[in-house]
């Protein structure tokens, strides 16, 4: 085979591969964009909203502190040593707070409610359509979006913030005990620094980025959940790409947002 | 066509294709009202395509379907999904909510369609339950804890929850041994002897239960109509297909 032969042959390929993200990018948008349109709409479905905030922030309350916890303990740990060269140990607390607040605390909870909201919406819904129960709700006039999409989304939309301010507070609260206690910064430096770094921009610029992950999971999990097709391995499959997805744009949606709200805030 | 009020679905010269693929092919016939009409077809004939466009979930690519006087072109999306509640389905693995029990699959339309009290609702599930051989102590039972006839029926009492005007059966004894076969075909037959002027549609490939109680048989091949009769003339029909089907 010629070089220019091998050339068009990737090129072809490279062309399908982006045209293939476009479609699916506008597929997404589109699927999102009817959230609009019926989350206004009656009847209002709040047993089905409850249920949801349930699973996706109660259900989520352990993993979300033991993160915290743990991130919050190793942050002061890693800014400690790194502070110390440089004689500035009682800025731990500022640091890992403003660290949680901006990026961490949504960004790590974007990803655990991917990871377990994102893939269980997939499944459950992949898993009515495959044994017909969407297409039930269709005959019988239930607007399967409305339905099943609607109470995720707006669960998701209004969990992931509380969750992450959660996962902020907890990480804050290990990162003051480690330290206090084995760092041995003192008590009130460490508090008044607090107090003296921490700004409200910081934790608003934590919540935008939380209310947005948090609708951007539940749509591409709802989404890939009615997408499924071809059976188990469809819900599987479906549910895979949920977590894929609902990661991947968390982590893009990530940069575009600071880089936007920086500027704002 | 005129519109017939006799009947209660005009297909008038339907074709729906799918890119290049035509599923289904100037199909002409019309369902009577409150009979049992089969559609029967090999697999892959476009029968479910059928059902879907007969139920609004489809557009045709050209031709008119009118059911129950209303041509379902002219519904917005709205009047469609009300006009849909004239219908009752009952599907292949009867699609029972997973999370709900037989009680609150039944409930479920009830809940959602009418401004009926609980104690009302409670009322009329029991009955429709009970009309369709489900015992009390089964009523709370989630669908993984029954068996398949048993779902048949709770998908049945669901489906006719809202007292429909046409009942749509899809595939309803595919998959299932004798005895619950005829428990099935039984069951389609009182309910539409129970229910009277209700019309029922069934789709089917399976001959020998269509036979037993259906009125009249459309069989569909390729995306045609190649005989519609009633019953007693189909099984004389001439038609090489049809006797294919029939030898079976």
């Amino acid at each position: 085979m010629n070089v220019a032969n091998l050339g068009r042959r990737y090129t072809e390929k490279l062309g399908a591969v982006i045209i293939n993200a476009i479609d699916g990018l506008g597929s997404v948008s589109s699927f999102g964009s009817k959230f609009f349109y019926w989350f206004l709409k009656p009847p209002f479905r709040m047993k089905l909203f409850m249920e949801q905030m349930y699973f996706i922030g109660n259900k989520s309350l352990f993993i979300i502190c033991l993160s915290g916890a743990f991130t919050g303990m190793v942050m002061a740990y890693q800014v400690y040593f790194g502070f110390k060269l440089i004689s500035v140990d009682s800025l731990v607390g500022p640091v890992v707070s403003i660290t949680l607040a901006r990026e961490l605390g949504p960004v790590l909870t974007g990803l655990i409610v991917a990871g377990r909201a994102g893939a269980a919406m997939a499944a459950q819904i992949g898993t009515m359509k495959v044994t017909e129960q969407v297409d039930a709700l269709e005959v019988m006039g239930i607007d399967s979006f409305q339905y099943l999409a609607v109470p995720r989304i707006i669960a998701g939309t209004l969990s992931l913030p509380m969750l992450s301010s959660l996962f902020c507070l907890v990480g804050n609260v290990g990162s003051y005990l480690v330290g206090t206690s084995a760092l041995m910064i003192d008590e009130a430096v460490y508090l008044s620094k607090l107090g003296e770094f921490m700004f409200m921009e910081d934790m608003t610029q934590g919540v935008i980025k939380a209310f947005v992950f948090g609708f951007v999971v539940a749509v591409i999990g709802t989404y890939f959940g009615f997408t499924v097709s071809k059976g188990a391995e469809g819900v599987g499959r479906g549910t895979n790409l949920a977590v894929v997805w609902g990661m991947i744009s968390v982590l893009i949606l990530d940069y575009f947002l600071t880089s936007f709200l920086v500027h704002i805030l | 066509m005129m519109e017939n009020m006799e009947d209660a679905i005009q297909i008038n010269n339907l074709t729906k294709t799918f890119g290049t693929a035509t599923i289904l092919n100037e199909l002409d016939f019309n369902i009577p009202k409150g009979k049992i009409t089969t559609i029967l077809g090999f697999s892959g004939a476009g029968k479910s395509t059928l059902l879907k466009h007969i139920l609004g979930l489809l557009h045709p690519t050209s031709g008119q379907i009118v059911v129950l006087g209303k041509d379902l072109a002219t519904l917005s999306p709205v009047q469609l999904r009300e006009f849909r509640r004239s219908f009752g389905m009952l599907f292949q693995y009867a699609a029972l909510f997973d999370s709900k029990t037989a009680f609150g699959n039944v409930a479920f339309p009830l809940r959602e369609f009418t401004n009926l009290g609980e104690e009302e609702i409670e009322k009329r599930v029991s009955d429709l339950l009970l009309s369709v051989g489900i015992k009390e102590e089964a009523f709370h039972r989630l669908p993984s804890e029954l068996s398949g006839g048993m779902r048949k029926r709770v998908g049945l009492a669901r489906a006719l929850a809202l007292s429909p005007q046409i009942m749509l059966y899809d595939e309803p004894t595919t998959g299932l041994d004798p005895i619950t076969t005829k428990m099935v075909n039984d069951l389609i037959v009182e309910t539409h002897n129970k229910n009277r002027g209700m019309t029922s549609i069934i789709i089917s490939h399976d001959i020998k239960a269509t036979l037993e109680i259906s009125d009249f048989i459309a069989f569909l091949d390729r995306g045609s109509i190649v005989e519609y009769l009633p019953v007693s003339e189909f099984k004389k029909s001439t038609n090489p297909i049809v006797q294919e089907f029939l030898n079976l």
